[in-house]
């Protein structure tokens, strides 16, 4: 009787010792929660959300510092998977932000002097050109910031929303066919 | 008698096959004009090669193949370029898309084509570059590029080959018409297909509500030199999905996210093994093709047409619309999409033209709730849940979805089909896909921005660097220089910077040399008493500094 006691209870004490070593040996490094809300910000790099890029409003988010409905690129969904990764209820986004459909900046080559400030103030060097010379905005890099448009001299810079084409073409949510009558 | 094996759920809608399939093909004479979309494939678009006002010949090549997944687009007849634009495509979103507009000059003349008569002995690469010039690829409905698939490298060895001739689509018969009257030509396509991939076991499946099909393919298949066996597979929708077509005839399921020749298995449309065999004897590229026209028309029937042609012609090739006509189809009722403008061409990827009246296709009844009733997972071939499918692509959880295997749909409709509640079930699927897909592309677009930024950070933070070095560096220069003669290039500027900064080090060093001379001797209370002057002065000090900084 007492040997089986000490048995079950020696190797309860193993292996409790086994797994205690192992949670410590093999320790998971969490993955940092300002990546994972990194991972679901735009990446636009606009600022609006208040911060000076989407890492740092990751950071204010993290640290609790800032509320989850500030981006508006990343609009009411965006909100959503944030709400969703910290367990909290979303919300619509915040007053005075609203989210626009994607737009790419163009620069009207006809009125750009190549003052390069552009370049300086694009987050994501989606604009070539050098000094006094036409300056262009590689669309597939823009993320629409709008960043460019205050520095522009001249204002040469527009945005131009993306139009839908066949290969970014979406099916809608389905809705019940309106069905016309036809007119005899 | 070969073993088949059943594959789960399916459905048998109305066939409606007689009403097309009575007619020979007919041959449409030559159109005034015609429009080759450059995206008619499965991957990149085609790219232009000829511009507004170019002349063009019959068989030219107009666009190029544009990457690996492309194939080419040619001239449907000799004449002229007058548009190389946006223009109305059959698409279910009904968005222009970038397509060449040919006027026919009435002439028809060809380029000189190049038969590949001698492709046993061509070199495998070759041959598949002249395949993927010609512009093949899958006219079952899907368009892939079909020399990928004749590429017996790309995958591993594949015994099995599979020609499907199910058609298990309402209404469609175009290749039900092409087996039985034309078999010998298919199978000489066939026979490339078995050669180039090694295949030991050829296929063909039809569905045996296709009798005289069956017994034209099984006459020709006696004398074709190679073993193959026509087979004769229950009709039920949906026979002719790849996958349940591999399974049917082999018993080899594919698994899911895998292609069929991860399993030793390739499918081809028996349309493709014709074009491939005009391909071969003629050196012809894919520009025409045949295409079911019926339902509400006067004479429904099957065509031959250039790719290109305008879907209203087509219609009027088939006596044109009956009074009471309601809209168009593309494909079959079960998989295809309403046509919104009838400007739209003929594709490689068009089988079918269905023109709808209010009885044969009556609007749908409104959606009502799901009662759970469980019939859409009993008429799923891929054995999914829609049910579930549909709560969560509705709810918008697509993590969920994806989660219930939502890419394994192969929207085939089955589901809506049977769903008591009216439910539409595949928009919602198709619906969840594209949403989902569009999120991949997102999340890799903001991926690269991440990095773009990452790197404009680092840049930036390196020219800082740079910049605070070089000015350093100079000031290191100007003063080993001395500062009496400066020899830059504004000396005026320099010099007095270069004076400034002489007299700033001189006073420092004279301030460390200097030593005050009256604490030498001091008793130890006064040293107290200074210690602690000095203390409160260096506290004083610091918060003067704090406030400052503060204020900045
Ligand atoms: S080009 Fe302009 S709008 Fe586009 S990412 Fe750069 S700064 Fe933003
Ligand atoms: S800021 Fe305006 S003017 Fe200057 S380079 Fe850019 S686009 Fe040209
Ligand atoms: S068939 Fe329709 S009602 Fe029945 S479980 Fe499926 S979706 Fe719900
Ligand atoms: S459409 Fe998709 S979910 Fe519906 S029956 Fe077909 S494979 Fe199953």
């Amino acid at each position: 009787m007492i040997t089986a006691i000490l048995i079950m209870a020696g190797g309860g004490l193993l292996l409790g010792a086994v797994l205690g070593w192992a949670s410590v040996r093999y320790r998971v490094q969490e993955d940092p929660l300002v990546e994972k809300i990194d991972a679901i910000l735009p990446q636009t790099q606009c600022g609006q959300c208040g911060f000076p890029g989407c890492k740092p409003y990751a950071e204010a988010i993290a640290k609790g510092e800032a509320d989850i409905n500030r981006c508006p690129p990343g609009g009411e969904d965006g909100v959503k998977r944030l709400a969703e990764l910290l367990g909290v209820d979303p919300k619509p986004l915040d007053e005075g932000l609203e989210h626009k459909p994607k737009a790419v900046a163009v620069i009207d080559e006809n009125l750009c002097i190549g003052c390069t400030l552009c370049i300086q103030a694009c987050p994501v060097d989606a604009i070539v050109g050098a000094a006094k010379q036409m300056h262009v905005i590689i669309a597939d890099q823009c993320t629409g910031c709008e960043l460019c448009l205050p520095p522009c001299p001249v204002e040469c810079i527009h945005m131009e929303v993306i139009r839908e084409d066949i290969s970014r073409w979406k099916w809608r949510y389905p809705v019940i066919p309106l069905h016309p009558v036809r007119q005899a | 008698m070969r073993k088949l094996y059943p594959f789960p759920g399916g459905v048998h809608p109305p066939e409606h096959k007689s009403e097309s399939n009575g007619r020979p093909i007919a041959q449409a004479p030559l159109l005034p004009r015609y429009v080759v979309p450059l995206r008619q494939h499965i991957g990149n678009p085609a790219k232009p090669v000829v511009k507004v006002g170019d002349r063009v010949l019959k068989g030219q090549m107009i666009g190029q193949p544009d990457g690996y997944v492309s194939t080419a687009v040619h001239a449907p007849t000799s004449g002229r370029v007058v548009a190389v634009a946006p223009q109305p495509v059959p698409h279910p979103s009904g968005i222009a898309d970038l397509a060449i507009a040919i006027e026919a000059d009435g002439e028809d003349r060809a380029i000189e084509y190049q038969p590949l008569l001698d492709w046993r002995s061509m070199d495998p690469s070759t041959l598949r570059n002249r395949i993927r010039d010609l512009g093949l690829a899958g006219l079952g409905g899907a368009v892939f590029p079909s020399y990928i698939k004749l590429n017996p490298k790309a995958a591993a060895r594949i015994p099995t080959l599979i020609l499907n001739g199910a058609e298990c689509e309402p209404w469609i018969t175009c290749d039900d018409r092409l087996m039985r009257e034309r078999p010998h030509d298919i199978l000489r396509g066939i026979a490339v297909m078995q050669a180039l991939l090694h295949a030991e076991e050829v296929l063909v499946g039809i569905e045996d509500n296709k009798p005289e099909a069956m017994a034209a393919m099984q006459a020709a298949a006696e004398h074709c030199g190679f073993p193959l066996e026509v087979v004769a597979v229950p009709t039920q929708y949906p026979a002719g999905g790849g996958k349940q077509l591999t399974y049917l005839l082999t018993g080899k399921e594919t698994p899911s996210g895998a292609l069929s020749t991860d399993i030793g298995v390739q499918v081809f449309n028996i349309g493709t093994a014709y074009s491939l065999y005009r391909a071969i004897e003629f050196g012809e590229p894919v520009i025409s093709r045949v295409v079911t026209v019926t339902g509400h028309v006067a004479e429904p029937q099957n065509i031959e047409v250039r790719i290109g042609t305008p879907i209203a012609d087509l219609i009027r090739l088939a006596g044109g619309e009956l009074a009471g006509a309601s809209g168009r189809l593309i494909g079959g009722p079960m998989m295809g999409f309403d046509l919104r403008d009838d400007a739209a061409p003929v594709t490689k990827s068009v089988n079918c033209v269905i023109v709808k009246n209010p009885i044969l296709f009556p609007p749908p009844p409104p959606p009502m709730p799901c009662i759970r009733c469980g019939e859409c997972a009993r008429a799923c071939p891929a054995l999914l849940q829609p049910f579930e499918l549909y709560w969560y692509a509705k709810a918008r959880d697509f993590g969920k979805a994806q989660g219930y295997q939502l890419f394994d749909c192969i929207e085939c409709g089955c589901c809506s089909y049977v769903c008591p509640s009216h439910i539409p079930l595949v928009d919602y699927f198709r619906y969840g896909k594209s949403e989902i897909w569009a999120r991949e592309r997102e999340m890799q677009a903001a991926e690269q921005a991440r990095k773009r930024h990452e790197f404009h950070l680092f840049r930036e933070e390196r020219e800082k660097q740079e910049k605070a070095d070089k000015l350093a560096a100079k000031a290191a220069e100007r003063l080993k220089q001395g500062a009496a003669a400066p020899a830059t290039a504004d000396p005026e500027a320099e010099r007095k910077k270069a004076i400034l900064q002489a007299a700033i080090e001189r006073a420092q060093k004279a301030k460390a040399n200097i030593q005050p001379r009256n604490v030498d001797n001091v008793p130890p209370d006064v040293q107290h008493e200074i210690a602690e002057i000095e203390a409160r002065r260096a506290r004083l000090r610091e918060a003067a500094h704090a406030q400052d900084e503060d204020k900045a």
